[in-house]
């Protein structure tokens, strides 16, 4: 059977689901249960000089019919003493002594630092994560992401960290800030064991139409939140590769979190180098159950494919992650309508017609709804496939030999690009485009 | 056979009768309206008669623009809320939604258009005011489905409008003449409140146009006139026997099961003429009224029925048997009504035949003949000049009129005379 077990940084754990510092690890009784339910490892709800909290504290972007699609929160750190906390960590690692337990930490003074790193390692946490993450609240007071957002404070800090710490230490980085490159290597410089990300982004998840106030609302009031959930994945993930990918932080392992619900986001952060993962909203919205979805998924992903450890595909697709410039521009796929499968709703018609380059036709006679496709018009560009509710009735089928490579770079090396305004090169020169008077042709169907 | 009881109170009458499409509660409409998928050009729309921007109401109800929604489809159609609940969307609508190519559940495009239009309703949201006042005058005769709509869409441009209705209640076969599992009297008649609060048309009830002088009053007071009678009483079979007691029209019978529910007592042993929708929802009443047992006699065979196959399915399910290729050629009793003699008959080639010497007597306590009905010809002959098309349920010989739509009656016929109305999709 695949092993799932993990050496992260030097925590060792059962498997590489691990909660993220969040309400869901507030108490040593969530934690337990969590272990019990089959999470690997847990990052405790961040310590520190306890806090206060506003009641009304979190707010969710639905779509559709699905809930917490993006989920925001405005709670602070943990609001409970930190004898509390440190006592129920000691008695967590009694009853699993193999799970990872990591303490999240967010203080002012160096002297802070020192003593709760201290009271940390001997209340047995197998490592440190430090949340220079939070963009809300602990920020206006010279913590959280006003750390993560300033490399030079930053660094310092981890150094000090460093310094007082004998456990691995992971750096938790914010991602509001425009290159995720700064605070990345700045953790690395100050000797960083290892890197998280993300913390949540700044965010207002809507606005109350009656009271004129954002979610979540306190006495007619709000302020901004956290943002994460599935909502959020693609951004993360694209922050994970870019660390992933460059050449000072690569070798610095990363815990990957952001959106993570199932077992196929876990595979896809590890696809991008993540060694470990960390999912707070999915917990929040299904209760820790979900792990064994998790669990399951990724599982039957290394039988399919034939690992044995995380490690085996761990980065796999990070040389797949290119820069546009590197793609093969002689690569040409067009949309196939599967007929059999095809119910007629038309999406991929006015999708393409309004939002695309006008590359799929109807068939002029209202009692044959099933439309096709103008090939010399197909750009190949998915989206007909994307909007097609009917699962593989749209495809992209291949349309090169696959024997011709030609990239951007290269045509741009041999002067082969267009660099005029109206430069003969350009890409669209031949393309099939209505004029703007065949547009009045098809007012008759838009307007009723 | 019929699992009915006899209901014997208000209560007991609307569980027997219980809604066929019953209101959709803000959860089941939020996750049915997401299911929605937009299409372009929705073949729902197309199949609509009355044209109603469905995926538009949907995408309302899903952002939770209810009113909005609402006015979607009063801008189509001024019964919203009566046609959610008694049109037959499963052959349209709902039977054009695309899902049914993959074998997915259709969207309920007529609960979703009730969730909306009784949200209007009940909380008598203003949607409509009249148009300034153009000084001008229609007379409506007949406050059924399309009288009601012309003087919607007549007061929104500025017209005055009279309706001289001949019963007590508005809204035509919507109240007297539609199966009780579609819609509750209570719910047709507050769309009419509805309308009529926010329109202020005057109705003039129990006011049925009898004699040439009121005709000739009303095109002397009014600009014009729209009538809008759609059809008359049940058509006389021409049977010996017809006259017996407790041998009743299939529109008569639907009206008063409506106006006095659990009140009406249907014997043991019903059996129902015809094969078209009206028979089926006769049938289906009987039984769910407490008959033991309910014949549906059709003269051709099953598969030639008017009827729509769920419409059949529904008087089965409630317990009538259905017996087909059989013609009545006599109803029998002493006073009452004991029976009917039929003869069975077989089609060869597209023609009806009686097959001779098969005669046979069904017993029975009761006959309700839905074998259509007649034209309101008394009031027509009324109007100087007017000459009915016999070959069709339309009113005018000039007029070739859709059958019941509700924005579009008719074209202008001749001076001032406007006609409509016709068929309710019961």
């Amino acid at each position: 059977m695949a092993d799932l077990s993990i050496n992260f940084a030097g925590i060792k754990a059962p498997n590489p689901f691990w909660l993220a510092s969040a309400p869901p690890t507030n108490t040593g009784y969530q934690i337990m249960k969590a272990f019990d339910a089959g999470w690997g490892g847990a990052v405790w709800k961040t310590l520190g000089v306890p806090v206060v909290n506003v009641s009304s504290r979190y707010g969710s972007v639905n779509y559709r019919d699905s809930r917490m699609m993006g989920f925001n929160n405005i709670e602070l750190i943990s609001d409970r003493p930190l004898a509390d906390n440190l006592r129920e960590i000691e008695e967590v690692k009694k009853y699993f002594p193999n799970h990872a337990v990591i303490a999240s930490l967010m203080v002012e003074s160096r002297a802070e630092w020192i003593q709760i790193i201290k009271d940390c390692e001997n209340a047995g946490a197998d490592g440190l994560e430090l949340n220079f993450g939070c963009p809300h609240g602990m920020c206006e007071r010279g913590m959280g992401s006003a750390v993560g957002q300033e490399p030079e404070v930053l660094k310092t800090i981890v150094q000090w960290v460093m310094e007082a710490a004998n456990i691995p230490v992971i750096t938790k980085l914010s991602p509001n800030i425009s290159h995720i490159t700064d605070p990345g290597r700045a953790a690395v410089a100050g000797g960083t064991s290892a890197i998280s990300l993300v913390n949540t982004f700044k965010s207002i998840v809507g606005i109350n139409l009656d009271t004129y106030a954002p979610y979540p609302e306190v006495d007619g009031s709000g302020t901004n939140g956290g943002y994460c959930g599935p909502a959020v994945k693609p951004i993360a993930l694209n922050m994970v590769k870019e660390l992933a990918q460059d050449h000072i932080t690569k070798n610095t392992p990363i815990s990957g979190i952001g959106g993570i619900e199932n077992w196929r986001d876990v595979v896809e952060y590890i696809l991008l180098g993540c060694g470990s993962v960390q999912v707070c909203t999915a917990v929040m919205h299904y209760g820790f159950g979900i792990v064994r979805e998790l669990e399951s998924g990724v599982l039957q992903f290394m039988r399919d494919k034939g690992y044995n450890n995380i490690e085996e595909f761990r980065g796999k697709a990070l040389p797949n992650v290119k820069e546009w410039k590197d793609l093969n521009l002689k690569h040409k796929v067009v949309a196939d309508i599967n007929a059999e499968k095809c119910i007629g709703c038309q999406l991929c018609y006015t999708a393409c017609e309004d939002g695309a380059h006008q590359a799929i036709a109807l068939s002029g006679d209202p009692a044959i709804r099933i439309p096709s496709i103008i090939e010399e018009n197909c750009v190949g560009c998915n989206l007909c496939s994307l909007v097609c509710p009917v699962e593989e009735c749209i495809t992209m089928v291949k349309r090169d030999d696959g024997t011709e490579r030609l990239t951007w770079a290269e045509r741009t090396e041999r002067g082969d690009v267009p660099v005029t305004f109206n430069d003969p090169l350009a890409g669209g020169i031949g393309h099939h485009v209505p004029t703007p008077e065949d547009a009045i042709k098809t007012f008759k169907n838009t307007r009723k | 056979m019929a699992e009915y009881t006899r209901p014997q109170s208000s209560e007991e009458f609307h569980q027997n009768f219980e809604q066929k499409k019953p209101l959709m509660n803000e959860t089941e409409a939020y996750y049915e309206s997401s299911r929605c998928l937009f299409c372009y050009d929705a073949p729902c729309v197309t199949a609509c008669p009355t044209g109603i921007d469905i995926p538009l109401f949907i995408k309302q109800i899903q952002t939770g623009n209810v009113t909005g929604s609402a006015k979607t489809i009063y801008d189509s159609n001024w019964f919203g809320n009566a046609c959610g609940k008694v049109c037959p969307t499963k052959v349209l609508c709902e039977g054009a939604c695309v899902y049914n190519h993959q074998d997915i559940k259709p969207i309920e495009i007529g609960r979703l258009q009730n969730f909306a239009t009784i949200n209007v309703i009940e909380n008598n949201k203003t949607l409509y005011s009249p148009g300034p006042d153009n000084g001008k005058k229609v007379a409506i005769i007949g406050a059924g489905p399309a009288g009601v709509s012309c003087a919607c869409e007549l007061r929104t441009l500025g017209y005055k409008v009279d309706i001289f209705e001949a019963k007590d209640k508005p809204s035509g076969l919507t109240v007297h003449g539609t199966a009780p599992y579609k819609i509750t009297n209570k719910e047709a008649l507050a769309e009419m409140d509805y309308l009529q609060g926010q329109l202020g048309f005057q109705i003039y009830y129990n006011t049925p146009i009898s004699h040439a002088q009121q005709i000739q009053d009303i095109e002397q007071k009014y600009d014009a006139i729209f009538i809008g009678v759609g059809l008359g009483p049940t058509a006389d079979l021409g049977l010996p026997g017809d006259d017996k007691d407790n041998v009743i029209g299939a529109v008569e019978f639907v009206e008063a099961l409506r106006m006095k529910e659990h009140q009406i007592s249907v014997p043991d042993r019903v059996i129902v003429l015809g094969g078209g929708n009206t028979a089926m929802d006769a049938a289906s009443e009987s039984a769910r009224m407490g008959a033991l047992e309910v014949t549906l006699a059709y003269r051709r065979s099953k598969d030639e029925m008017g009827a729509y196959g769920f419409e059949y399915d529904l008087a089965k399910n409630a317990g009538a048997k259905g017996l087909f290729n059989v013609q009545p050629i006599e109803i029998l009793g002493n006073g009452s009504v004991r029976g009917v003699k039929f003869i069975r008959t077989q089609s060869l080639t597209g023609q009806l035949q009686i097959i001779e010497g098969s005669e046979f007597i069904i017993e029975c306590d009761m006959v309700i003949k839905a074998t259509g009905q007649a034209k309101m010809g008394n009031l027509f002959a009324l109007i100087n000049g007017m000459e009915l098309d016999r070959s069709k349920k339309d009113c005018g010989k000039s007029c070739h009129l859709p059958k019941y739509k509700s924005k579009i009656f008719c074209r202008w016929r001749c001076c001032k005379w406007w006609c409509g109305g016709g068929e309710w999709s019961t």
